[in-house]
């Protein structure tokens, strides 16, 4: 019933699996295996090219050359940036909260990944599709706000103090939008299941009946995932590095690593939730035409990021509570209206 | 019930990978701390006074708003997937529980929570 490549190879394997490894369990365990493996792989190795492809883009919108010593045309840079990160002296300041400091940066990388096991890549290619889909990201992703806030407190550092306090003070004030604009989307699915959120877009994207949400989500989503303009966490001239600034060498990386996997995790999310998916003219499979929307997402994200300058914390909340938050009650009004006049015509 | 078995075995992987891409940095790194590189950082001076600062009131005035309308959304998913099957029901609905949260919304700011003080 599915076709997508993935999804036809997996079918492939299970059945050259199943006479040698004898029970259906085992060959699910090994498929499980498989998946979480490809993850893992599109996770960091992602992150590999993502370092890479913002420090091009950024030198290219502010008209430099950017990395280009290592390797050809620069291409081994974020190989050279992981071998200094991991050879970094790892300074443990004093007077810190051990447990919450050594756990921070564990914990960071958690919901970050583990959103990962519910988009959907092609059809049928999709790891745990289950029915709260959509509830369950928007639920782990929430969880984010925490090891800022453990960071920032445990680091004994007034810097790291306050940039945990502003963490957990600007997502709040963007979970809230983000929330209600996805609302409309579920109102038109009548599904919180992922696969079906992607299912309903085979004629109409989403982006076309929602284009307030879409907004919505494009900033709230900037902001969740800490990427400037709205990377006030970090905001180098006024509070150094945040919550990240006692950490060093490989637990930075760790920080490092969660703040791309967001980076691509929301470029899927809204290539999911708005873009159709995996949908696309059948002269390419879907998993490609996933990717081109994703790969000029990740685009679209870092050239915001790199022309708006960044934004004063009291303006960010009073945007998000005072003017954001209408329009996403507004939207879910006008969306509920208008499924209702359309089923009534 | 088997994407929940696969998102908890995901679940227990991403915990246990953050120790272990430490565990070869550990090799790789060296550790010569001295007083002076522990001290925490305030722009190359000694740090003054108290670490922990204290904080004003108008974080907790954001963080309580928050919980309240968190709280009113997740009473109003459910509603939002059932919305297509229920018609004119779910729009009246609709206009009470958005009411209901516009006028929260209204109240908080009236009060002044939602101004960075």
């Amino acid at each position: 019933m599915h076709n997508g490549i993935l999804y036809l190879v997996t079918q492939d394997i299970r059945e050259a699996l199943l006479p040698i490894a004898g029970s259906e369990i085992i060959v699910n365990l090994t498929i499980m295996a498989l998946g979480i493996a490809l993850m893992f792989g599109l996770v960091t190795g992602s992150a590999l090219i993502f370092t890479l492809l913002e420090r091009k883009v950024c030198a290219f919108i502010q008209v430099r050359i950017g990395p280009n010593r290592v390797g050809p045309g620069g291409t081994l840079q974020s190989l050279a940036d992981m071998l200094k990160l991991m050879s970094k002296e790892d300074i443990v300041p004093q007077g810190i909260d051990m447990w919450l400091w050594v756990l921070s940066p564990a914990l960071i990388f958690v919901p970050s990944a583990l959103i990962y096991a519910m988009f959907p890549f092609d059809d049928g290619v999709i790891f745990a599709d289950v029915n709260i889909g959509l509830f369950l990201i928007l639920a782990i992703t929430s969880q984010s706000v925490l090891p800022f806030l453990m960071g920032g407190y445990a680091s004994n550092s007034k810097y790291a103090m306050i940039g945990g306090m502003r963490t957990v003070a600007q997502m709040l004030a963007y979970e809230v939008p983000m929330v209600f604009a996805l609302m409309g989307v579920v109102m038109l699915t009548g599904s919180l299941k992922m696969s079906a959120i992607v299912e309903a877009q085979t004629d109409v994207w989403f982006v076309v009946l929602q284009p307030l949400a879409f907004l919505i989500f494009m900033v709230a989503a900037l902001v969740e995932s800490n990427r400037p303009p709205f990377n006030i966490v970090e905001g180098e001239s006024e509070i150094i590095a945040g919550p990240f600034t006692e950490y060093t060498g490989m637990r930075w990386a760790l920080f490092f690593l969660a703040e791309f996997a967001n980076l691509l995790s929301i470029s899927i999310m809204t290539t999911t939730l708005f873009l159709g998916g995996w949908h696309g003219p059948e002269f390419l499979p879907g998993m490609v035409w996933f990717a081109i929307k994703v790969m000029i997402m990740v685009l679209v994200y870092q050239w915001i990021g790199w022309t708006f300058p960044r934004l004063r914390i009291d303006h960010m909340l009073t945007f998000g509570w005072k003017v954001l938050l209408p329009i996403a009650l507004v939207n879910v009004l006008l969306t509920g209206i208008g499924i209702y006049v359309f089923n009534w015509l | 019930m088997d994407g929940y078995i696969g998102i908890g075995v995901f679940f227990v992987i991403t915990l246990i990978f953050p120790f272990l891409a430490l565990i070869p940095a550990r090799l790789l790194q060296p550790r010569q701390p001295t007083p002076e590189k522990l001290i925490p950082y305030e722009c190359g001076v000694d740090t003054i006074g108290k670490n922990n600062v204290q904080f004003h009131i108008g974080y907790f005035m954001y963080a309580l708003v928050f919980l309240l309308f968190d709280i009113e959304t997740v009473f109003l998913y459910p509603w939002a997937v059932k919305y297509g099957e229920l018609g004119l029901f779910a729009l009246v609905e609709m206009f009470v529980f958005v009411g209901i949260l516009a006028v929260g919304l209204w109240y908080a700011w009236k009060k002044g929570a939602l101004t960075w003080k």
